[in-house]
């Protein structure tokens, strides 16, 4: 892959290199606050520092070194915790492949999402700090995802959040089966169809990374690029992750089957039906993020969803995660689906992770984001209780060291709440044509 | 899901028998004041309450069923939905709600396409929704009629409590998303077509009365229904320009008008009130895109402020999810500005009042319908549970959801 990657990495490399993100010069404590760490237990009266972007500390308050000249925040009585990873979203205005054919492995959401839009304020607004940005679900591979740091930028340079070295990956691939990706040809029109044409696919990339391999370095061996194949070809080496929307409990295990036969990560989304087959994603080890929405039904494959999903899939083993699917939900709700969540018998802890570490694992950004830990990403937030009451505000959202999201502001609190002038950015994309995003 | 739909009306049989049913809770939210603790309701053998208070001076039957809960409220009304009409597998076969060969059709009849075995009916139940004002939807001029329901039964007849409650018309443009390549494809053509309609119905009534002859006219009849009063005019309006459109037909008709969406009142609260024109609120949650793109998690506080009447409703969803909760919405209204007594009432004692039914339904008092939820902890809070209902002192609902 290395030629494949020569123009993607100097844009990225550049990119990097001209962040607008202003380093935190001042340290700040945050102090007194009931904190969750996520990566450990609960303090009741905590202290966290960041600095230069990053957590410095996280103990009891009292055991916790406040560096000279840090700016002191009293956060008494409130709760603060890692900023929330969201492993299924659509803001921004994305989009993916268009009508031509069912895989478009080419195409990158990155290329077509507008920073600016109100929806990233909104999920902001919900304590999202980062995102996966993904294309829909009408195609059996839609494109590649975006990884984004809800940065203050203005660019998507600025937002994303990309592997290290000279060949970074910024995000996964999407893919989905069941009815959405089902239509008139040339898109399949049934379930063993959709399952042939993704395995030709994944073949062709096999043959096609064969090749590469086989050149040796040697660029007159080499064949002739394929975008499309060069990104499966990712996908097969293990570096992109594959997203894959999938509600019913037979077509979960279709992905498992083919998962299976090429071998690559995968994470399997919404699984409307994931409470059936729940020990058989745990066998398979992979990780599943779940939606959760307030009625069954609105489409034949999620008829059986259930506020169950995420505790079953957990109690049997599996990583779980919980999504927005922004605007399926809106990110200002986010807490809300771990909640319901909580309220059909998942497990506290594990309900905080599945809005937090596990979605950053999901991402391959678990060493990152996700939690409060000496080194990680001083991306957290500020709630006005516990997480799970509904009468619990987000108060502040801070990224990398910098106060975001502040209710106190006017501006910020007309986001958080909507009203007259709220909507003027075009966020909701997906909601004129929700058929195919979910 | 088809099991669950099952034992809930295997257990509607056995409970019918049974004389008097005692509901004993921690927190009796009336509605007709603040809550009362440890408190007592007992329910007749007609369905109806016939002692309510606090546990002392309010003596229990010796043969009664007692259940207890931490918490328990009125059954909830949800002020406005299409449940029964909309199915929640949406396809066609089960998508009742809009008919879009004319614009105007105040003539059908929302008991000619309800499904009471519909799941989207028994999910509704398992969260308290005891009372539904459903029917034809918002999308066309005049889609149809509206009626309301009891949460059970296995036939509309069962189910049944009002027949028809309103004519459901909607002003913006989504009617004319609806009716593409046809008139109303503007809002002033909407308007004067409304007009045109009402001033035949009232030339139409005026002739059957003078002449007894005169042929029926179903479609005239209904909208003459709205003009003499008999029915409600539901008018959806979500834009301020649309609400103000609303206000100007009810000023001119005369008919009796509640105001559905509603999505931009917070910018036009006094008018509303000024008109004494009661609104049905949008779900607190509902998606702001579109014609909503204005719309607040606080408008239920900024029209309590007014003074306006207002109700929550689930709404219509067109596609995920299929029906939103009444419950649900009330509950994160409560983040937003409305007190808890604010929110249920807005699903209980003020829904109630503004579809008419506060005689029956909506509030806990002696001869008021025995529709109780029994919850386990604060009804608004995510992490509390539904863990029984009652339509009419029959438990209908029994395990915590």
């Amino acid at each position: 892959m290395p030629r494949s990657f020569a123009f993607l990495c100097c844009g990225l490399t550049l990119a990097l290199a001209v962040q607008p993100v202003v380093a935190q010069e001042q340290p700040i404590a945050f102090i007194g606050a009931r904190v969750i760490p996520v990566a450990g237990p609960e303090l009741p009266n905590g202290t966290v520092v960041i600095h230069q972007g990053k957590v410095m500390a996280v103990g009891a308050s009292g055991s916790v070194t406040i560096p000279d000249g840090a700016e002191r925040r009293d956060v008494t009585g409130l709760v603060l915790m890692p900023g929330l990873v969201d492993s299924h979203s659509h803001v921004g205005g994305v989009a993916g492949a268009d009508g031509t054919s069912p895989i478009q492995g080419d195409v990158r959401a990155m290329d077509a999402i507008d920073v600016r839009a109100a929806s990233i304020d909104k999920a902001r607004a919900g304590g999202i700090t980062t995102v996966n940005v993904m294309p829909g679900s009408g195609h059996l591979m839609s494109g590649q995802t975006a990884y984004l740091k809800l940065r203050d930028g203005r660019t998507i340079d600025d937002l994303l959040l990309c592997t290290e070295g000279a060949d970074p990956i910024c995000g996964g691939m999407k893919m989905a089966n069941g009815t959405n990706s089902q239509r008139a040809a040339p898109f399949p029109g049934t379930r063993g169809k959709s399952a042939a044409l993704v395995r030709e696919v994944f073949v062709k990339a096999q043959e096609y990374r064969a090749k590469v391999t086989a050149a040796g370095g040697d660029a007159a061996k080499l064949p002739p690029r394929d975008l499309e194949l060069e990104a499966i070809g990712e996908v097969l080496d293990g570096r992109r992750v594959v997203h894959h929307h999938t509600h019913r409990h037979d077509d979960i295990l279709t992905v498992l089957r083919l998962r299976e036969e090429f071998g690559f990560r995968l994470v399997l989304h919404h699984i409307s039906e994931g409470w059936k087959v729940a020990d058989e994603i745990a066998a398979a080890g992979v990780a599943s993020s779940v939606i959760v929405i307030d009625a069954p039904g609105g489409k034949l494959e999620a008829i059986d969803l259930s506020f169950e999903t995420g505790k079953a899939v957990d109690e049997a083993g599996g990583l779980v995660g919980f999504h927005t699917d922004d605007g399926i939900t809106d990110s200002r709700f986010f807490l809300r689906s771990a909640a319901l969540a909580v309220r059909a018998g998942m497990d506290r802890q594990q309900a905080i992770e599945a809005v937090t570490i596990a979605n950053a694992r999901m991402l391959d950004l678990g060493d990152r984001v996700g939690t409060l830990a000496v080194g990680r990403d001083a991306d957290l937030i500020v709630l006005s209780g516990d997480p799970f009451s509904v009468r619990t505000l987000v108060l502040e959202t801070w990224v990398e060291g910098a106060r975001l999201f502040d209710r106190s502001r006017p501006d910020d609190r007309l986001i958080a709440e909507g009203g007259w002038g709220a909507g003027d950015d075009a966020a909701m994309h997906v909601h004129a044509d929700l058929e195919g995003h979910d | 899901m088809r099991n669950r739909i099952l034992l809930a009306a295997l257990l509607i049989l056995p409970a019918t028998l049974s004389a008097q049913m005692v509901v004993t809770a921690d927190t009796l939210w009336t509605m007709t004041g603040p809550p009362i603790a440890d408190a007592v309701v007992v329910i007749g053998p007609g369905g109806r309450i016939i002692a309510i208070g606090p546990r002392e001076g309010t003596p229990i039957p010796r043969d009664a069923t007692v259940r207890h809960a931490q918490h328990v409220t009125p059954g909830f009304i949800d002020a406005h939905t299409v449940v029964g009409l909309a199915g929640y597998l949406n396809q066609p076969h089960d998508q009742d709600q809009l008919e879009t060969s004319d614009p105007i059709q105040p003539e059908l009849r929302a008991v000619d396409a309800y499904n009471a075995r519909e799941a989207l009916v028994d999910w509704q139940r398992r969260f308290g929704t005891t009372t539904m004002h459903t029917g034809h939807g918002p999308g066309a001029l005049a889609s149809g009629q509206t009626m309301l329901v009891k949460t059970r039964g296995e036939s509309v007849a069962e189910a049944v409590m009002v027949p028809a409650v309103a004519v459901a018309m909607t002003l913006g443009p989504d009617v004319s998303a609806n009716f593409s390549g046809k008139s109303p494809g503007t809002r002033s053509k909407g308007i004067a077509m409304l007009r045109a309609t009402f001033i035949a119905a009232r030339e139409y009534a005026a002739k059957r009365a003078a002449e007894p002859g005169t042929p029926r006219n179903l479609r005239l009849e209904a909208m003459a229904s709205v003009l003499n009063g008999d029915l409600a005019a539901l008018i959806t309006a979500n834009t301020v320009v649309d609400i103000l459109g609303a206000l100007r037909l009810q000023a001119e008709f005369g008919f009796r008008l509640i105001l559905d969406g509603a999505a931009e009142s917070h910018q036009v609260a006094d008018r509303i009130a000024a008109a004494g024109v009661p609104v049905i609120l949008h779900p607190t949650m509902a998606r702001h895109g579109g014609v909503m793109k204005n719309a607040a998690f606080t408008t239920l506080r900024t029209l309590h402020d007014a003074g306006v009447r207002v109700a929550l409703q689930s709404g219509h969803e067109g596609y995920v999810p299929k029906t939103r909760l009444p419950l649900f919405e009330a509950a994160v209204a409560t983040a937003f500005g409305s007190s808890r007594q604010e929110a249920l009432a807005a699903i209980t004692i003020d829904a109630a009042r503004v579809l008419g039914i506060e005689g029956r339904v909506g509030s806990l008092a002696v001869g008021m319908d025995g529709d109780l939820v029994l919850f386990d902890g604060d009804p608004t809070e995510y992490l509390s549970h539904v863990c029984a209902v009652l339509i009419e002192g029959v438990l209908v609902s029994d395990g915590c959801h």
